[in-house]
């Protein structure tokens, strides 16, 4: 028998381990796995490196494990958040690593890892400082930058419902990088809010099939922040 | 002279927009846009975090927490709505599926260069988000801004100076004093301009020469 789903968060997250490249899913909060982010606080991996579209917010979650120390590196598109004081003041002091991606390659890259496809290339950057450095291309008559994937050793991802298989469906705008992600890393864990019986999510309804999901977790996280 | 409003620059863009585009708003005014567009004509609001058709803003009563847009405002979906994953919305942006993307800018050239993700080299936190991919991938691009920066430098220019979020991928820019085309092997191209302005008093805010139409 198949079954993916574990009974806490500890079990969800055990053998993450120094070092680990995290990609972390959700825009704004919604979609946003934030019992896996405090649960990886107190798993206690270090110098991480995280893959996320913002840099953290406040004081909590990713913030909150950049505070600790323990984020080497962070890999995002948009480190501006309504309250980014803890990257801002651990960038200025030059104790944490940026590398800033454009959103859509960011999620290509991801999508590449997850697709075997090592490499690829893309207009987007294309001339501007974020392709210095790079390959680039002419193909019919248009220069490309060349990109490389990004694979993750664990994707921590949330989603409304699960089964046992690891099927996921999302709930509105809360899929965003969550099924690119759930393909892109050697381990990924979903948290959701609801575990269902095996044959009860609609097929057509599910938006990552379990093949890419190792672990799942329920948790009762209700409505996002946004 | 009469400058054009916020609404208005918004909805001079909205009456420019035609029924069946697919149509991405950046953030500040260019999202007012979808005000000014009616109901009877159907346009299609893309947003980055994979939402396909989203409707106006909600009212109290009708807010939902999982629905939001890329700005994090929260929305509610147009009849025929969707959604798609962040793969699958930049591959919308990134493989030319996007009709118009209307943005706002720090700088414009007049070879339609845009900047408007950074304004130093040495920004403390650079942040970019969908700006490239969009300027990279959608089938046109129009900009809405101010004409002058608050000490009255013109954001219409020879050659950015900011660094660049795309090359040569501006077609169009809605400021509070004209309204302008970015013509390949010509550049700013006079289309409309605010009440009681001429064109020298125009040309005189703006740091790039510019042209009267054909």
């Amino acid at each position: 028998m198949i079954n993916k789903i574990v009974q806490s968060i500890a079990d969800a997250l055990a053998g993450i381990k120094d070092g680990s490249v995290v990609l972390i899913g959700g825009f704004g909060s919604v979609g946003q796995p934030d019992a896996l982010i405090e649960g990886l606080i107190e798993q206690g991996a270090r110098d991480l490196t995280c893959v996320l579209n913002n840099a953290g917010t406040g004081r909590v979650g990713v913030a909150k494990l950049m505070d600790l120390g323990r984020v080497r590196k962070i890999v995002c598109s948009f480190p501006r958040s309504s309250d980014p004081v803890v990257f801002e003041t651990l960038y200025r002091e030059g104790r944490i690593e940026l590398e800033l991606v454009p959103q859509g390659t960011l999620a290509e890259r991801i999508r590449a890892a997850g697709a075997g496809i090592p490499a690829f290339f893309t207009a987007t950057a294309a001339g501007t400082k974020l392709a210095q450095g790079k390959e680039t291309r002419e193909i019919d008559g248009r220069t490309y930058v060349m990109e490389t994937w990004l694979k993750g050793d664990v994707a921590l991802i949330e989603a409304w419902e699960a089964d046992r298989w690891g099927n996921l469906v999302y709930r509105g705008s809360g899929a965003n990088f969550n099924p690119v992600m759930a393909t892109g890393a050697d381990l990924t864990i979903a948290q959701v809010q609801h575990l269902r019986e095996l044959g009860d999510l609609h097929p057509h309804m599910v938006g990552t099939p379990g093949v890419f999901v190792d672990r799942v977790v329920q948790v009762d996280r209700g409505a996002p922040w946004v | 002279m009469q400058p054009f409003t916020r609404d208005q620059m918004a909805r001079k863009a909205a009456d420019d927009i035609p029924e069946g585009w697919c149509v991405n708003l950046g953030i500040g005014i260019p999202t007012m846009v979808a005000n000014h567009v009616p109901e009877t004509r159907e346009v299609v609001f893309q947003s980055e975090n994979g939402v396909v058709g989203m409707g106006p803003a909600p009212s109290k009563e009708n807010e939902d927490p999982w629905l939001i847009n890329a700005g994090k405002q929260l929305i509610t979906l147009a009849k025929g709505a969707s959604f798609v994953g962040h793969a699958d919305s930049f591959a919308m942006i990134r493989g030319g599926h996007i009709d118009l993307c209307v943005l706002g800018a720090f700088e414009v050239a007049e070879n339609g260069d845009l900047a408007n993700w950074a304004t130093s080299e040495n920004d403390t936190a650079p942040a970019v988000g969908g700006a490239m991919d969009l300027a990279a991938g959608a089938r046109r691009l129009w900009v809405i801004m101010e004409h002058t920066t608050k000490d009255g430098r013109s954001k219409l220019v020879e050659r950015c100076s900011y660094p660049l979020t795309g090359l040569r991928c501006v077609t169009r820019v809605y400021t509070n004093l004209a309204v302008l085309d970015v013509v390949q092997g010509q550049g700013f191209v006079v289309r409309e301009m605010a009440p009681g302005l001429d064109f020298d008093a125009l040309q005189a805010k703006s740091a790039a020469k510019l042209h009267r139409p054909a």
